[in-house]
């Protein structure tokens, strides 16, 4: 295993009363990778993500952040590890513009005497700079996030996860409610992550995403890990029996 | 083809009608305005612009108009609050009660809007951690409750007599001797002033705090909120104890003006302050709406109310007409949320 590991995951168990989510999973993720993660409706796909952003405490197991044994408590705590997760519903506030989006709860401020006031200058500048960072073409960043197509909206999700310097970023799905034409922005989008040496991992139903964007592709069934491949070692009528249960 | 070329020439493929609509909605209802002045001016040209009845116009939306700030702002995170009439009653009997218990002034002059905060908080507490589907159940039961304890404790009859500092607020006078010349008869009322001196304050607080973002922002979207580690149940607290506290301050307001403390105070006032509110351009679904689209709104009312009185329309009549405009100002609200989702 290399050494630009970020992220593992070592036989994580989750269970919920009698029911067994994930049983004995492993995961890793390296530095400046995209990692797919793909499964059946009910393979424990979104269990993983929810285990790896300290939303669920996972019932046996451990996980490593920069190979340091870590406990998450709540998503807080792997986001100040540098774990970001985009919600498969965005999480936006379409009344508000982009930039009030990307920095909702951590707004720059200044101080004023003893009072704290929003610094409009700063938040714009930041937004900017990010947005331009990432290639996200908007008309500016006062735009209100409700004026926006389907896929902006997915970019802008991302954009937020990402303002703070975030190593890991998990995507639920990103594209699975965009237009055609939006998705391939979405997947340059990532790409740009990795080239900023963001490591990403994604679920997705799409091969076509999978196959676009990942380095390594790892298939749940069962709530089990059922097969795993670097993405040039495997073929898409492959990974799709691995998402049915078939190996060969 | 570069960022800059491809806005100029979307710009340019909007019809005018498109590209006028974000002047109406930011200026539409200062025009609004402006066209009632000069309307009511040309039917009225003696008394409408006269300083006396310019002056009665703003001593009569001074208290209204703190009611409708609070309001605005519970509107804004998607709620309401249907006990403000309540709470303006209340508080103006407690500062009755302790005025006519002897108390010194600056204590009567604190009771008002410290008894505003204690029911708006208790409000806000009601909404979040009781649980309550919808803070209209909560503030229709407070609604209730309010009124009566007011009556409760000042036996249901008026309390008159207010010493001359109450008095002050609602009813002060700031002479203009220095313009007009000596002994001259036009005036500021204090009420405008302090009216002014709030709205710029909340102004502040809604569009250059976090907590005003926030306030938005849960109004957007209460999951995005959450999600960015808002807590949102504190805000909403923050937000009906300020409503509260607010109409407490129209409590204070209107023990000046009236100099009397009665059973029927504020009574349906809410509705006007809602009224105001959505009038004033803030939509009912919450995230959407201006500290000076609320000023507006409560002058629109209050304009409207004073040239049908002195054109001696009837009240049935004014009643009518208000309904009517509450019913159109949300329609065009409708019509721009249709606007705005275009894509």
């Amino acid at each position: 295993m290399s050494d630009n590991l970020v992220l593992e995951a070592k036989s994580v168990s989750k269970f919920f009363g009698t029911i067994t989510a994930l049983q004995n999973v492993d995961l890793h993720l390296n530095k400046g990778e995209v990692l797919g993660v793909v499964g059946d409706n009910g393979a424990g796909k979104s269990t993983l993500m929810k285990v790896l952003s300290g939303l669920y405490k996972p019932s046996e197991g451990s996980l490593f952040f920069d190979k340091e044994k870590v406990t998450l408590n709540s998503p807080r705590d792997s986001q100040n590890l540098g774990l970001e997760m985009v919600y498969q519903d965005l999480a936006l506030a379409g009344n508000l513009p982009i930039g009030d989006n990307i920095f909702l709860g951590r707004e720059p401020t200044r101080k004023v005497g003893p009072f704290n006031f929003l610094d409009h200058k700063k938040r714009k500048k930041l937004t900017e700079e990010h947005l331009a960072k990432l290639k996200i073409n908007v008309k500016s960043a006062d735009q209100k996030v409700e004026e926006l197509s389907g896929g902006q909206r997915q970019a802008v999700a991302i954009a937020r996860a990402t303002a703070f310097n975030a190593k890991i970023v998990l995507m639920d799905e990103p594209t699975a409610a965009l237009a055609v034409k939006e998705v391939g922005k979405v997947l340059d989008l990532i790409l740009n992550l990795k080239k900023l040496g963001v490591s990403v991992i994604v679920i997705s139903h799409r091969m076509d995403d999978i196959f676009t964007v990942c380095d390594r592709v790892m298939a749940l069934f069962q709530g089990t890990n059922f097969a795993e491949s670097e993405l040039k070692n495997t073929s898409r009528d492959e990974v799709i029996g691995w998402i049915m249960g078939k190996k060969d | 083809m570069d960022h800059g070329k491809k806005r100029l020439m979307d710009k340019n493929q909007e019809s005018l009608f498109v590209r006028l609509i974000p002047f109406f909605e930011r200026y539409g209802i200062l025009l609004l305005i402006l066209i009632m002045i000069a309307v009511l001016h040309l039917l009225q040209p003696d008394v409408f612009l006269s300083w006396r009845n310019v002056t009665n116009i703003f001593k009569q939306v001074s208290w209204q108009s703190m009611l409708a700030l609070g309001v605005f702002m519970v509107i804004v995170t998607a709620g309401i609050d249907l006990s403000v009439g309540s709470i303006i009653m209340l508080s103006l009997m407690g500062l009755a009660i302790a005025s006519k218990a002897g108390m010194p002034w600056y204590v009567v002059m604190l009771v008002a809007p410290a008894i505003g905060f204690l029911c708006g908080m208790f409000n806000g507490i009601g909404i979040t951690l009781l649980r309550m589907p919808h803070p209209f159940i909560m503030t229709l039961g407070t609604l209730y409750i309010f009124r009566g304890i007011g009556n409760l404790i000042s036996g249901g009859v008026p309390i008159t007599g207010f010493a001359e500092q109450i008095r002050v607020i609602g009813n002060g006078k700031i002479k203009l001797d220095v313009i007009f010349g000596e002994g001259a008869r036009e005036y500021i009322p204090t009420s405008l002033i302090l009216m002014i001196v709030i709205f710029f304050i909340f102004w502040i607080f809604l569009n250059h705090t976090r907590i005003g973002k926030w306030i938005y922002a849960i109004g957007g979207n209460p999951g995005a909120a959450r999600a960015a580690g808002i807590n949102v149940d504190r805000i909403l607290i923050v937000v009906y104890t300020l409503c509260g506290f607010l109409a407490g301050i129209g409590g204070l307001i209107l023990a000046g003006r009236t100099n009397s403390a009665y059973p029927n105070a504020g009574l349906q006032s809410e509705l006007d302050a809602i009224a105001a509110v959505i009038i004033g351009g803030a939509s009912f679904f919450g995230g959407r709406g201006t500290v000076l689209g609320v000023f507006a709104g409560v002058m629109i009312m209050g304009i409207l109310r004073n040239g049908l009185n002195l054109m001696n329309v009837s009240v049935f009549w004014q009643q009518v007409l208000i309904g009517s405009i509450i019913i159109l100002a949300v329609y065009i609200d409708v019509l721009r949320r249709q606007l705005a989702t275009r894509t």
